[in-house]
């Protein structure tokens, strides 16, 4: 059985990867490389040799303690390795200048490490001023950066950091690695600090970002779920940084290559498959959309003849901003304008599980699905477990 | 953008761009306080000094002249100390912050703390013996007995920079001193600013002692006061030194203020 899992959720793995990405990264290549701290008998990292392909995100996960980070700072030389090389593209980077090779490395923290006495801005043209752009080519870039990560320019740029959350800053930190198009990302836990909610939308627009960008992506996080998410590949490491698996996330739920990584992995990874899947590969239901300060009575009659329970609000822009029952909608004359905080909102790329895990916070049973233009969707339990029996006859099938 | 981005709002409102702190208001009126307290003290005294039938002995220490030389004394040495101490102890600071040297940290703070328990009186008396009387020693005696709070706070300010944000400088491609000057200084500044002002007002106090090893200043109102029983010069003495650090004192808070970096 998990042979055909691994074909089935393979295919529509290598869709997710093939579509037309456009490739701006360079591959990164480890050549034995090596930390050994004094007075320790035991190298942090042993040995390494490690091939990761250009334009491709590849997750390191791993207990800690086990290398994995030490191993991320030798790539910008944050951490100098004791022996071995390292090749951006075709250059051995071991013998540059580390300043000048970290300009080229864009480099995210947890919480996004951002500056607190600078403005986002300042923030983001920080590595620009290094390399000496002209004042307005920067603002230029700040204002495109901000936009990429979903913040308005006009709104954001002079804003510090204590003014905004921590799933806006983590926006910024990502912003500000990009800041000089670098052809390398490292990330080192960056959305360990923020909330699981918050951490879902951040990593929904990490996928969006890398499918615009192609940039290569390394990425350390113990949380496996996020590995499969977000991975192209995982590279699975036990204690100086072993290298005990490095395949598609697929393959690592599916055929763990050693009983670690099976227990690193740990139970449900049928369930975790569940990750694998967007709701863009999903058929959606459509719901009567209506937006605020339309005729309310006027919207209860049409949603009455399709037979709708519930009517998705959506703002002057075509975002959902409420998802009321019929009931709720008669007593008000106009359609309101109210913002549910809690209305639960899924993007196209997000995983099942994502969606699943909204839904049943949810008291509609449901979530709304966004795309590029406004709602794309809306998506129900039902729609969840039919994806499953779709699977499982798959699988049996 | 897609429409999920809008839903995790700022926490602020925008009533808060443009970095004025939250509590910036309430400092503000802190700040209005204490000068308006000096000039009242300021004025009671010009006014005392202008009714009060003085002797010659008083009228010739008490004359506006002499209490404008007093006072310039007086200031002279605070200002030459002060800029002495701020060359040694920031500077040394944030030497002591910095990779190999962080080792003698323990050593010199234990020398700074030496030149700051040893009574001050002791201090003066003990470097004028050794290079003489006047001005010079007395700065070399304020400087010894005020480098500590300037230099603890440099190091305190430095070292409560968080490392993360250290790392995410030299990450991102900033040299040592690039992140020194741009992160780990502006954001130490205001600890940093604390520790002057302290050494500031700790300076305007101790240098009325400066008048034991003939240095000048206000101490010499006190001294004279004290030996005639002169009560009249005594106070005068203490009140314009205690007005003179309250005025410093808030001079400092101003800057100290001022300087804030923005966003904190």
């Amino acid at each position: 059985m998990s042979e055909t899992t691994a074909e089935r959720t393979g295919a529509t793995a290598s869709e997710r990867r093939s579509t037309d990405r456009e490739v701006s990264g360079v591959s990164i290549r480890l050549e034995g490389v090596t930390k050994r701290y004094p007075g320790q008998s035991t190298a942090a990292v042993d040995a390494v040799d490690l091939e990761i392909p250009a334009g491709e995100m590849v997750m390191f996960v791993g207990p800690s303690g086990c290398g994995k980070t030490t191993l991320l700072k030798m790539l910008n030389r944050l951490v100098e390795p004791t022996d071995g090389k390292i090749f951006l593209g075709d250059d051995d980077v071991t013998g540059q200048d580390p300043d000048q090779l970290r300009r080229r490395i864009g480099y995210v923290i947890q919480a996004g490490g951002l500056f607190p006495h600078m403005t986002v801005a300042t923030n983001i043209g920080l590595v620009p001023g290094m390399l000496k752009w002209d004042k307005a080519r920067i603002s230029a870039r700040v204002d495109e950066l901000l936009d990429l990560v979903g913040l308005d320019p006009e709104v954001y740029r002079g804003r510090y950091p204590r003014e905004l959350s921590g799933g806006q800053q983590q926006r910024v930190g990502v912003a500000r690695a990009l800041a000089a198009d670098p052809p390398v990302l490292l990330m080192d836990e960056p959305f360990g600090a923020v909330d699981p909610v918050t951490r879902q939308r951040l990593q929904d627009e990490l996928i969006r970002i890398q499918g615009e960008l192609g940039k290569t992506i390394v990425f350390v996080t113990h949380d496996i779920d996020e590995a499969v998410k977000l991975g192209d590949r995982i590279v699975v490491f036990d204690v100086g940084a072993r290298v005990v698996q490095y395949d598609t996330p697929e393959a690592v739920l599916a055929e763990p290559a050693e009983d670690y990584v099976a227990d690193f992995v740990g139970a449900g990874a049928t369930l975790k498959q569940l990750t694998l899947t967007r709701v863009g590969d999903v058929t959606l239901q459509s719901p009567l959309v209506a937006r605020a300060g339309e005729d309310a009575a006027d919207v209860v009659r049409r949603a009455t003849a399709a037979g709708e329970q519930y009517v998705v609000v959506t703002d002057r822009r075509g975002r959902p901003i409420s998802w009321p029952t019929l009931a709720e909608l008669s007593r008000a004359s106009t359609v309101p304008d109210t913002v549910d905080d809690k209305l639960p909102v899924v993007g196209l790329r997000s995983t099942l599980n994502d969606a699943l895990d909204a839904m049943l916070a949810a008291s509609q049973g449901g979530v709304v699905v966004t795309g590029r233009d406004g709602v794309a969707g809306v998506m129900v339990v039902e729609t969840v477990m039919a994806a499953i029996q779709q699977t499982r006859g798959q699988v049996e099938g | 953008m897609t429409a999920t981005l809008d839903t995790d709002g700022p926490r602020t409102t925008t009533g808060a761009v443009g970095g004025g702190s939250p509590a910036g208001r309430p400092a503000w009126r802190g700040l209005l306080v204490q000068p308006v307290l000096v000039l009242v003290g300021v004025a009671a005294f010009a006014l005392w000094r202008s009714t009060a039938d003085l002797s010659d002995t008083e009228q010739r220490q008490l004359g506006w002249s002499a209490l404008r030389r007093s006072i310039v004394d007086h200031l002279q040495l605070t200002l030459a100390a002060a800029v002495i101490v701020l060359l040694i102890g920031i500077p040394l600071g944030i030497l002591l912050t910095r990779g190999p040297f962080r080792r003698a940290a323990p050593v010199v703070l234990a020398v700074a703390n030496t030149g700051q328990a040893a009574p001050a009186i002791g201090l003066f008396v003990l470097l004028a013996t050794w290079l003489g009387f006047g001005f010079r020693s007395a700065v070399v005696a304020l400087v010894a007995y005020t480098v500590l709070p300037v230099l603890r706070n440099t190091m305190v300010g430095l070292q409560g920079v968080e490392p993360r944000l250290v790392e995410a400088g030299r990450g991102m491609g900033m040299s040592g001193v690039t992140v020194l000057l741009r992160v780990e200084l502006p954001l130490a500044v205001p600890v940093i600013l604390a520790g002057v002002r302290t050494a500031l007002v700790l300076l305007v106090g101790t240098a009325t002692l400066a008048t034991f090893v003939s240095g000048g200043g206000l101490g010499l109102l006190i001294t004279t006061g004290i030996n005639l029983s002169l009560n009249s010069l005594l106070i005068s003495g203490a009140v314009l030194v205690a007005l003179l650090a309250l005025a410093i004192d808030w001079a400092g808070r101003v800057v100290e203020h001022v300087a804030r970096p923005k966003g904190l």
